[in-house]
């Protein structure tokens, strides 16, 4: 029976990237004898080792097997933890991210780096290999063969894997003998695989429900010889027979493919449903990593050949929760349809209590619906101990990162797009913020920097925090910088918040020198505009000598948005409750009129221009004029704007549908949604619309500009 | 070896037109749409077609000629492209359906290269039945964003 493996390659991959995030995390937190964290590092290094082999990708059980080995030196105690090995593994996890990218994406992964770190884990290896000829093999797992326990170099080790029918022993062949012939060719290594032994009361006493695995080392033994020892069982058992030179550290794996998975070699203790139990645990905390890990690389030129698709892992309660409010809910469908087909006056309570348990219903589905998309955001956060670890390497500061509220959930979408500004602003921190440690000490500050990084909840939104302990931002650096780049002029007074608000404008930075980390002006205005796209904003506190604070406010979900319903002549529209600053009728008196056109408002200290919707979008309205109108005064980008509306209708949650999925983008028009009636309303776009407006006047000044120019020519 | 391909025409302006039959989603009466604020006046708006955003195009102004009063034979045609890398769904409304044909892709010719006010790139060819000539419309042209949203 022949099994397509290739269709259990994406989850090899998810499961790779998985093991990988957890390499790292865990040797971020490496230290001297710690034995459960190293274990787990290496039962990750050796899960991808082993789906690689079945898969038949080379490369990464080459490379890993070197990793592996090291690993596993360092796990028996044979090797000290030191630091530059931790470096260097944490290297090795970045080739093998790449290797398994390189499949992923299906490209040929031809790095230097991956053959330099190969090399130098061999260096790092042979210069242990005296006192690796120690073995202490207590795992019962295929790992306790490949330990390197022989330093003879002449000699060959056998791997054999012998997987008898469990009727062998009915045909009066014992394994023992077979096993005791094999060592007259030399010393052998007998490791029993109890996994396939049913429960005691399904054992049959006359069947065989053993395999074996068996390292044989010897110097003049020939595949033939040993072939000849199972000569006898041969039809009997499935035989694996791999050659390895100890001399070198050629990487084998024994794989059969019909037997090994990636997850069986982690489990050969405990009973089935305490695995179950044990994964389902696993997947609920590490839902789909895979975009994170994809993410962390984002920063070499790989070209992604295949758009990705993207999975989530959900937890089993959530979809459990789920199964039980479908299953409410065609109960109460069931109901209202009996109820349905001989209905009359009398039974009108008993439909209002059903439709109110299906409004109920509905909710709760939702809800639960919306909760799968949702990943804590430690998914975002977990790969900042790696950057600051490289950070402080390079910069030579000690900086020390703290993660609060990682368990806060946030969209998916959210999460992988908030990724990148997130990485930017750490990065900021980190090389602007954070001083160097002989200025910290001398403004009376810990040798160590303090990077915080903080996530909670706040009404509708996520608001994630980046806060430094470092040396503020300089005002007057920021402000000198404008006036250079022609942003403000010399007379402007501004508040603190204005000031730090220049920082995002394109091309600021105000980093005296260019590092390769970060300082070219590029970055804080994309940071603003993808955090804005995702329909959140980011604001900055700053105090001199005592840090910075960036706080990115989010939405919890795109799919889903609060929205007030607004009717402009014969159409709905919506506007997203968030930019609302009020609504209120205009008053006559407070209504200017600048240059013809721009009709301006004054509200309170402000004066807001008014759009009316009408104009801006060549529809039909029943008021044109703005006195008495009603105005929804909305913000965006610190610009204030009253929208003029015909009427204010009610507020309700609207699921966000997009227009691009058929047509194209509409300026002024974020995107569409199904109202109550079936009927499509378009969700208002405040920055586009702010922008067509302020285009619509440019030109019209233009207009009126070349009107007097000709009216001047012909007076002349 | 003959390949037969089955068209739905419908009634534009007094012309028949065909559309491969295979990208039809279904037929449906002209219902109000919702309208898209400065676009081009053949595009209609868009309508809510079982949770899909779809936009809705009149082709007799799309293809230049005098748009007429809806009334209830006026139907909107639901396409819905083959290729599965593009996915895209539009209405197009036509003055009526007409018939299902079965033409063989030899029997159809290639259309004059003048003389038609329709932009050429919609047109696949033009085939005769009962001394009739109908004209096949390109699906690929006509679902393809670019071309489509391009005048």
């Amino acid at each position: 029976m022949s099994v397509d493996l290739s269709q259990f390659i994406p989850s090899f991959l998810e499961e790779s990237f998985e093991g990988l995030e957890l390499m790292e995390s865990s040797l971020l937190n490496l230290e001297q004898g710690d034995d459960e964290t190293i274990n787990s590092i290496f039962r990750a290094a050796h899960s991808i080792k082993g789906g690689a082999g079945t898969f038949g990708f080379e490369k990464v059980t080459e490379f890993t097997h070197l990793v592996e080995t090291l690993l596993d030196e360092m796990r028996d105690g044979r090797r000290e933890i030191q630091q530059n090995d931790v470096e260097l593994l944490l290297q090795s996890v970045d080739c093998m991210r790449l290797l398994i990218e390189g499949i992923r994406d299906e490209v040929e992964c031809e790095d230097i780096k991956i053959d330099e770190t190969s090399n130098l884990l061999a260096i790092t290896l042979s210069n242990n290999s005296d006192a690796s000829s120690i073995v202490e093999d207590n795992h019962g797992d295929q790992t306790s063969i490949e330990n390197e326990n022989e330093n003879e170099n002449e000699k060959s080790k056998w791997h054999i894997e012998f997987i008898p029918e469990h009727h062998l022993v009915q045909t009066g062949n014992d394994p023992l003998l077979l096993f005791s012939a094999l060592t007259e060719f030399g010393e052998l290594e007998v490791v029993a695989n109890t996994k396939d032994l049913p429960s005691l009361t399904d054992i049959h006493s006359e069947e065989l429900y053993l395999t074996w695995q068996l390292t044989l080392i010897s110097s003049s033994v020939t595949e033939e010889d040993i072939r000849e020892v199972f000569e006898w069982v041969e039809d009997e058992c499935l035989l694996n027979i791999k050659q390895e030179k100890i001399s070198e550290n050629l990487p084998d794996q024994i794989v059969d493919n019909q037997n090994v998975s990636p997850s069986i070699q982690t489990k050969d203790n405990g009973n089935k449903s305490l695995e179950c139990d044990l994964e389902v645990d696993v997947h609920s905390n590490n839902t789909s990593p895979v975009k994170t890990a994809s993410q962390q690389n984002n920063d070499k030129p790989t070209v992604k050949a295949k758009p990705d698709v993207g999975s989530i892992r959900v937890g089993v309660d959530k979809v459990d929760s789920l199964i039980n409010l479908v299953g409410e809910l065609v109960i109460t469908q069931s109901m209202l349809s009996e109820l349905g087909n001989n209905f009359d006056l009398s039974k009108t309570e008993r439909l209002t209590s059903g439709l109110e348990q299906l409004l109920q219903n509905t909710k709760e589905l939702q809800e639960s619906v919306m909760r799968i998309r949702m990943l804590p955001i430690s998914f975002a956060f977990n790969r900042f101990p790696r950057l600051i670890h490289d950070m402080s390497l390079r910069t030579g500061k000690e900086i020390e990162l703290i993660l609060k509220g990682e368990q806060t959930e946030l969209d998916k979408t959210v999460m992988e797009q908030i990724g990148d500004p997130l990485i930017h602003l750490v990065r900021n921190a980190a090389d602007h913020g954070i001083e160097s440690a002989d200025i910290r000490v001398a403004n009376g500050k810990p040798e160590k920097g303090t990077i915080i990084l903080d996530a909670y909840h706040q009404g509708g939104n996520i608001v994630i925090e980046i806060i430094d302990d470092g040396g503020g931002i300089d005002r007057q650096a920021v402000f000198n910088k404008a006036l250079e780049k022609g942003i403000i002029d010399e007379n402007t007074t501004l508040s603190d918040s204005q000031i730090f608000d220049l920082i995002f404008e394109p091309g600021f930075s105000t980093a005296v020198e260019v590092s390769d980390i970060s300082g070219r002006g590029v970055g804080m205005d994309v940071v603003k505009k993808n955090i804005q796209s995702l329909g959140g904003r980011i604001q900055v506190e700053s105090q001199p000598n005592k840090g910075s604070t960036f706080k990115v406010y989010l939405p919890l979900t795109l799919a889903i948005l609060d929205g007030q319903l607004v009717k402009v002549g014969t159409e709905t529209y919506i506007i997203p409750l968030i930019t609302i600053v009020e609504s209120l009728q205009a008053k006559p008196e407070l209504i200017n009129r600048v240059s013809g056109d721009m009709i301006l408002y004054r509200l309170r200290e402000d004066n807001v221009p008014v759009i009316p919707i009408c104009n801006l979008f060549n529809i039909e309205a029943e008021c044109h004029e703005v006195e008495n109108a009603l105005l929804v005064v909305v913000e965006a980008d610190g610009q204030k704007v009253g929208l003029m509306v015909d009427d204010l209708l009610a507020q309700q949650q609207v699921v966000i549908k997009s227009l691009k999925d058929n047509y194209q983008q509409v300026d002024g028009i974020s995107g569409a949604t199904i109202l109550g009636d079936g009927s499509v309303a378009m969700i208002l776009d405040v920055v586009g619309m702010i922008d067509m407006a302020m285009n619509n006047t440019d030109q019209i000044q233009l207009r009126r500009i070349n009107k007097n120019n000709i009216l001047e020519g012909v007076t002349l | 070896m003959e390949i037969e391909q089955e068209y739905l025409t419908f009634i534009l302006d007094d012309e028949e037109f065909g559309v491969d039959i295979l990208c039809v989603q279904e037929i449906r009466v002209w219902s109000s749409v919702t309208e898209l604020p400065n676009k081009p006046d053949y595009i209609k708006g868009v309508i809510n077609l079982r949770g899909i955003i779809i936009p809705i195009i009149d082709l007799r102004e799309r293809f230049g000629a005098q748009p007429l009063k809806y009334n209830e034979q006026t139907v909107t045609i639901i396409l819905k492209s083959q290729n599965e890398d593009n996915p895209m769904v539009v209405g197009i409304v036509v003055d009526a359906v007409s018939e299902v044909y079965k033409f063989d892709t030899a029997s159809i010719k290639k259309h004059p290269e003048f003389g038609h006010k329709i932009d050429r790139c919609f047109i696949q060819g033009l085939a005769s039945i009962e001394e009739k000539l109908i004209i096949l419309l390109d699906s690929k042209a006509l679902l393809n964003q670019e071309e489509l949203y391009s005048a």
